[in-house]
């Protein structure tokens, strides 16, 4: 085969098509790397924090729910596992946050490999729901434990500032590009599984068990790996959101709320895509950050109905989310 | 030196609920052969290709699969072993394209999607989907899905292929084509048993066929000699009569 065919050839072809996807998250990333040079309100950039976390959030649900199919409305228990394992092990042993952010995925992994094992053989909506309920029990038990804090949460204490303790007084760009290095890890892990076989085989179940299972697909190990990435990076987010706003509660971490908005940004932007949690996320949090100040503090749930009625919207006139607007070879 | 059979199946007995789909099945496909099963609606053929398959737990009897008993392995397994399937009522993975759908197939053998995808390329070429192959698969017409359902099968390089009425709703001259296919498939050493109901198109294409009624083995022979099995022709007629 001369070179010139081979390099036209359809795996070759599709091979580029996939990487013209790299170049243009190059840019994208940068641009968004470079917002904190320009932008200079506070509150803008908060939003655009928000607006990155929830983007790596949806990123995170999109692996399990988007490429696997098993729509978990429970992510905010492996939020609250890296919150709080972060949290925990900074106030108490002294251990950078960055550590604490590697023990929460890994304690979420083994979390979500448990739930997986009493819930995979569940289907379709009793899989969504049975979710939600072991979530809620996480979050009383949080509630009632001492070693959490209980009901009064934890306080982060007032440390030096700087990348080991990931605290920043006063300034928010450092935040801008940890939650956007958050938000490039989950995109990269997610372009990387694209095209390997977990990926296809992740996708074989959420399309289609008895084809899948006929063609040698492990659907049960599939689910479990599946499950176990998602939870990782939800609770990095969590560790996170922790170190940015130094002080966790239960209700501030671990309420079914959360568990929705880190579905909806996907499903918004287009579920079991590449770039919908991000154009999700960037339609969504600005969104509902403003109708907040605009109407009010969070306790109303008025945003909850805006955003619920926007998927409604969406999910009647364009139910495989906005990137679908684009042409399909660009996406 | 008479060799083994590929496929062994002894005493298969599968109920559903108080149906018995199939009752006592017992029979042996030869390396190399194309095996027709035929029979009346409901007799339980799809319900004996889901039993070697491994889609579900049988409740009595034994499968043999190539010197290896494989009554109890689950379906990625027997797969592994080189079973592979089509199912009647045709089933794609919507949200992958035409060659992402056969690519799956393809990693059974190949652990690198690239050379997966690449031969889940030629695979599609070799049953005439190629120029389909980044359609997405919802997109496919019936007929197209059906070699859609024998590309993804044909991708796990199997020795057996189990082919649940591929030819159904094809033209004449699909059809033609189709049962082509089969013989190229045979070809190149797959064993092939194949569920169809034109006799037409199995009698000249089949080596052997067993015929069920009931989900019991009603018969069993070469195509002449099933035509000619007053059986045969009872349980057919009565089909009709009680279709009418
Ligand atoms: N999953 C199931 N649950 C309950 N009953 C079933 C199931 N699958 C098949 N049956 C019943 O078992 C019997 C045999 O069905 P099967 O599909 O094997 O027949 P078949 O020979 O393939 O018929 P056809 O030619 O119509 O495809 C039928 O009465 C059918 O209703
Ligand atoms: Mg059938």
């Amino acid at each position: 085969m001369s070179l010139t065919s081979f390099l036209a050839s359809p795996p070759s072809r599709f091979a580029a098509r996939h990487r013209r996807q790299l170049h243009l998250a190059v840019p994208v990333v940068a641009a968004l790397a470079a917002l904190p040079f320009a932008l200079h309100d506070v509150y803008l950039l908060n939003v655009l924090i928000l607006t990155l976390l929830y983007a790596a959030m949806a990123q995170s649900w999109n692996i399990l729910g988007g490429y696997c199919g098993q729509i978990s409305l429970g992510h905010a228990l492996y939020f609250g596992i890296g919150a709080y394992a972060t949290t925990l092990l900074w106030v108490n042993h002294g251990i950078t946050p960055w550590g604490g952010m590697v023990v929460g995925a890994a304690l979420s992994a083994v979390t979500a490999l448990a739930v997986g094992r009493l819930c995979f053989r569940l289907k379709g909506h009793y899989f969504s729901i049975a979710t939600i309920v072991i979530a809620e029990i996480g979050l009383l038990i949080v509630h009632n434990a001492e070693f959490t804090g209980g009901a009064l949460g934890v306080q982060w204490p007032i440390a030096g500032d700087g990348w080991w303790s990931l605290q920043f007084g006063r300034a928010k760009a450092p935040y801008v590009w940890v939650a956007l290095g958050l938000f490039a890890a989950t995109w990269l892990v997610t372009w990387v599984i694209e095209d390997s076989p977990w990926g296809y085989w992740w996708r074989a179940v959420k399309d289609d068990v008895q084809a899948a299972e006929s063609l040698g697909v492990e659907v049960f190990a599939s689910k479990m790996s599946a499950a176990a990435v998602s939870a990782a990076f939800t609770a990095v987010g969590g560790g996170f959101y922790a170190a940015y706003v130094a002080y966790i509660d239960p209700e501030s971490v671990m309420t079914f709320r959360f568990s929705l908005l880190f579905a909806l940004p996907a499903v918004l932007g287009g579920i079991g895509t590449l770039w919908g949690p991000l154009v999700g996320a960037l339609v969504l949090v600005p969104l509902t950050e403003i109708t907040r100040s605009y109407m009010g503090g969070s306790g109303s749930g008025l945003d909850l109905v805006i955003y619920g009625g926007l998927i409604m919207v969406v999910a009647l006139a364009r139910p495989e989310g906005l990137l679908s607007l684009l042409p399909r070879r660009s996406r | 030196m008479t060799e083994t059979p590929l496929l062994e199946v002894s005493n298969v007995t599968k109920r559903f609920g108080g149906l018995t789909a199939n009752a006592d099945v017992s029979l042996t496909v030869a390396r190399g052969e194309i095996l027709g099963l035929i029979g009346p609606n409901g007799a339980g053929k799809s319900t004996l290709f889901n039993a070697i398959a491994g889609a579900f737990p049988i409740d009595a009897g034994s499968i043999r699969f190539d010197g290896h008993d494989i009554t109890s392995l689950p379906c990625p397994a027997r797969c592994a072993l080189g079973i592979a399937r089509t199912f009647q009522v045709p089933r794609s993975f919507d949200s992958m394209s035409v060659v992402e759908n056969v690519l799956v197939g393809a990693l059974t053998r190949r652990p690198k999607t690239r050379a997966a995808r690449h031969a889940a390329h030629e695979v599609l070429d070799f049953v005439g989907l190629g120029s389909r192959a980044e359609a997405s698969a919802g997109e496919l017409t019936p007929p197209e899905k059906r070699r859609l359902e024998m590309a993804r099968a044909l991708a796990t390089e199997p020795k057996l292929m189990l082919l649940d009425e591929v030819m159904t709703g094809l033209t004449p001259s699909e059809a033609r084509e189709g049962v082509e296919l089969i013989r190229r498939v045979r070809d190149q050493g797959i064993t092939v048993i194949m569920v169809e109901h034109v006799m037409e198109i199995v009698m000249p294409l089949i080596d052997r066929a067993v015929v069920l009624e009931l989900g019991r083995v009603l018969a069993e022979g070469t195509p002449k000699e099933i035509v000619a099995d007053p059986r045969v022709i009872a349980a057919y007629l009565g089909d009709r009569h009680r279709a009418a």
